[in-house]
């Protein structure tokens, strides 16, 4: 990445920031779905039912409108699509807070398995299986895990291949059948896959900040698991997944960030207070004005990450450090906005705010936080800590 | 449709028949500019080949490589950005033809009459009059005798002409009385005085027009229409403030980062996350603007154009404020405080209590970002407007 001239050192080719035809028309088809079944106020009503997922909701996206298998190729029974195409789709799934398990399944735990040796049938069975969307698989490590930053210490592999140890805090665990291990093993790093209803694992739930994203604690007690990759490869795996997930994270922060602007906006344009529109204060203008600026820019990161990694850009750690630094803090700040701007309305339960609320704080957590981001960035850029 | 091989071809046609090492600059400038090769998308005979705008940049690539002489844009920034957009809408042929190839060239430099004293953010509350002496009873000939005061005016010092707008009709309230002309800088009654400012150099001046004729046949628009067109000015005004194309680590942030590179004596955690916050910044901005040329290139303009210069702004000041804290002692110190006169500004030169005091102005100069915050909010959001008092009053009765 660096060119000997600059520290920075320049992306290898100009990035395309924009959307393609086709990619309108992917998002035209997840938009209608979400409008029509997982609107916010139907997501509010499903919040405290004891499902995980909405199940209805997920087989349409997944199977009918096929964005499970975006990113595997045609002859492994996928889409053959890439990240920029997943990034829209995650975009739609921002701008609903949609409960459905597509950023832990369909992009970080496919993207682990497309990192190990598709030959193999270990490997190519699960994908096709997640592809298609009859099952979902999560990443076994906790949701705060930055890229490079898969702990190997917390379940360990033993020689007769069982698995022994705890992953706290595992997004969409509940809803897995497929639980896609990182371990410690006897020859070093490995990854393993293991059936959630297998012998030995038990799934505990937690109760999430964000509810439409569930948390699971998961225990290992001399399970069964299926070895996939061991070594450098295992690493390498785990960690482009976990790049994966944090570069199109920012894509779902943007739609986060995208619905509370434009409801902050058609609200206090409608909402009167003191015989004018609240939206004709000048004090409130300049606050949804600014924060459309940080929203452009989230755009242009967001997609600039998107395109890196459908790319396979030797840029790609910088853009998705920049998408995740920059788009975490944005989408916060026009929750936070959303809900303040609403007034009394938006600090209750019947008013879906609370929902973006919590999914962009917890977003800001997931997959590194913004100063873990930064740090990352420190060292690509040549940048060093005192 | 000229495309890019036609491009390439022509720009090689004119670097072999004016070899930039055996040419004088100005006559290059010249030949490229007969060529259609200054602004590819302004129209044959005018400088350009009625090609898209985004292939400007296999142009200036090709001839940057083959050494040739620039125009330098940092010096006629005004010409180029904000008077030549302008004359190509709404100019007579003949104003055209005579104005744009010395402007493109350099020959003749341009400023902008429009800021007054009394009259800075609410633009369109202008007072310098414009009235008519001869003329038809249909409204054209004669020449108008111009008097007033104009303010923050970058170049008048070294310019030929200026764009100027005054008020032709008091009676009408005061968007609709004004009047878009060319004022010849040489001419009796126009006299310019520098303006010191804040970093102790004069970049502006104010301007006095006293009795300045000008004749009919350098009006722009129509009479009373003025406003409309310098809307067109103003738009590409902001466009040239922020929407230059820079690499990763161009600009401000490049100077700081360099700074930090080369000062590991200096380092704090506390600076660090700073920096790598405004890095961040700075390398989003950059994306916007890109991203914004993008969607401009495939005939989409987006509206996030008016705001890249709010975020320039926002930055070039925390950055340069980061920089000052950073040099610790030598953040102290200020490297020149002498009265110039400088041809341009530079950004990234100088020192950065100059860059920092500098940057001051990057928030107030081509519409404050609280105007340009309102701009967004009510055309680009759709929010309500604020209630105004001074909509359906003429300008002579509106309390100044």
């Amino acid at each position: 990445m660096n060119d000997g001239t600059s520290p920075a050192g320049t992306p290898a080719a100009d990035p395309d920031l924009l959307y393609s035809a086709d990619e309108e028309a992917l998002r035209a088809a997840v938009r209608s779905l979400f409008a029509d079944r997982g609107a916010p106020a139907t997501v509010l009503a499903g919040l405290e039912s004891a499902s995980a997922h909405d199940a209805g909701l997920w087989r349409a996206l997944a199977t009918d409108i096929g964005a499970a298998g975006l990113l595997v190729p045609e002859k492994l029974g996928g889409a053959g699509a890439s990240a920029r195409e997943a990034a829209v789709v995650l975009e739609e799934a921002g701008r609903c807070v949609a409960p459905v398990p597509y950023l832990t399944s369909a992009v970080i735990a496919v993207t682990a398995l497309l990192g190990c040796d598709r030959g193999r049938e270990e490997v190519a069975a699960p994908l096709a299986a997640l592809a298609g969307g009859g099952s979902v698989g999560v990443l076994a490590v906790p949701w705060t895990t930055a890229p490079g930053g898969a702990s190997e210490g917390a379940v360990r592999a033993g020689a007769d291949g069982t698995l022994t140890g705890r992953v706290t805090s595992v997004a969409d665990a509940a809803g897995a059948a497929l639980l896609l291990v990182p371990v410690r093993g006897p020859d070093g790093p490995a990854l393993y896959a293991v059936e959630a209803a297998a012998d030995g694992v038990r799934t505990g739930s937690v109760t999430p900040l964000d509810l439409t994203r569930p948390l699971g604690h998961l225990t290992f007690d001399g399970a069964r698991g299926t070895l996939l990759a061991s070594g450098e490869r295992a690493r390498t795996a785990v960690d482009g997944a976990l790049l994966a997930g944090a570069g199109l994270l920012a894509s779902e922060q943007l739609g986060v960030a995208e619905w509370c602007l434009a409801e902050t906006v058609r609200y206090t344009a409608e909402r009167t207070q003191f015989g004018r529109p609240v939206g004709s204060f000048q004090a409130l203008k300049h606050r949804m004005a600014a924060l459309w600026l940080e929203v452009a820019s989230a755009r242009a990161a967001a997609r600039n990450a998107a395109d890196a990694l459908a790319t396979d850009s030797p840029d790609a750690p910088l853009a998705v450090a920049v998408a995740q630094a920059y788009c975490a803090p944005v989408a916060v700040r026009a929750a936070q906005e959303c809900v303040q701007l609403h007034g009394g309305i938006g600090m209750t339960w019947e008013h879906p705010a609370h929902l973006f609320l919590k999914r962009a704080k917890s977003d800001e957590l997931a997959l590194g936080s913004p100063g873990r981001h930064r740090e990352a960035l420190a060292g690509l850029v040549a940048l060093d800590a005192p | 449709m000229t495309d890019a091989e036609d491009l390439r071809r022509r720009t090689a046609e004119l670097l072999a028949a004016h070899p930039p090492a055996a040419t004088q600059r100005l006559d290059f400038l010249r030949a490229r500019f007969d060529a259609g090769l200054a602004w590819v998308h302004f129209p044959e005979g005018l400088g350009g080949l009625d090609a898209p705008r985004s292939l400007q940049a296999v142009v200036d690539a090709e001839l940057a490589a083959a050494g040739a002489p620039d125009n330098d844009p940092g010096r006629i920034g005004i010409g180029l950005g904000m008077a030549a957009p302008t004359l190509l809408r709404f100019g007579t042929d003949e104003q055209k033809r005579r104005l744009l190839r010395p402007l493109w060239t350099g020959e003749e430099v341009w400023c902008q009459l429009f800021s007054e004293p009394g009259a800075g953010s609410d633009l369109a509350a202008l007072a310098t009059r414009a009235v008519r002496d001869g003329g038809d009873e249909a409204g054209s000939g004669g020449d108008w005798i111009i008097d007033g005061q104009k303010v923050w005016t970058s170049s008048a010092h070294l310019a030929r002409w200026a764009i100027l707008i005054a008020r032709t009709d008091p009676g009408l309230p005061k968007h609709r009385g004004i009047s878009y002309f060319i004022c010849d800088m040489t001419d009796p009654g126009v006299e310019v005085r520098p303006l010191r400012q804040i970093t102790g150099e004069a970049e502006f001046n104010e301007v006095f027009l006293t009795g300045v004729r000008i004749p009919d046949s350098r009006r722009l628009g129509a009479v009373g229409e003025g406003w409309k067109v310098a809307q067109t000015t103003l738009m590409n005004e902001r466009v040239a403030i922020g929407g230059s194309r820079i690499p990763r680590e161009g600009g401000m942030i490049g100077v700081a980062a360099a700074d930090w590179r080369a000062r590991p004596e200096l380092r704090t955690h506390d600076l660090h996350q700073r920096l790598l916050t405004l890095w961040v910044e700075a390398e989003a901005a950059r994306l916007t603007g890109e991203r914004l040329r993008q969607q401009l290139s495939q005939g989409q303009p987006g509206p996030e154009g008016s705001g890249m210069k709010l975020a320039f702004a926002r930055l070039a000041q925390e950055i340069s404020g980061w920089e000052v804290e950073f040099l610790a002692e030598d953040g102290l110190t200020y490297d020149d405080w002498t009265m110039r006169r400088p041809d341009g500004v530079d950004f990234t030169g100088r020192e950065a209590g100059y860059r920092y005091l500098r940057a001051k102005g990057n928030s107030i100069e081509g519409g404050t970002s609280e105007v340009l915050l309102n701009i967004v909010a009510e055309r680009v959001l759709g929010l309500p407007p604020e209630p105004r008092t001074d909509k359906d009053v003429a300008w002579k009765d509106l309390p100044r």
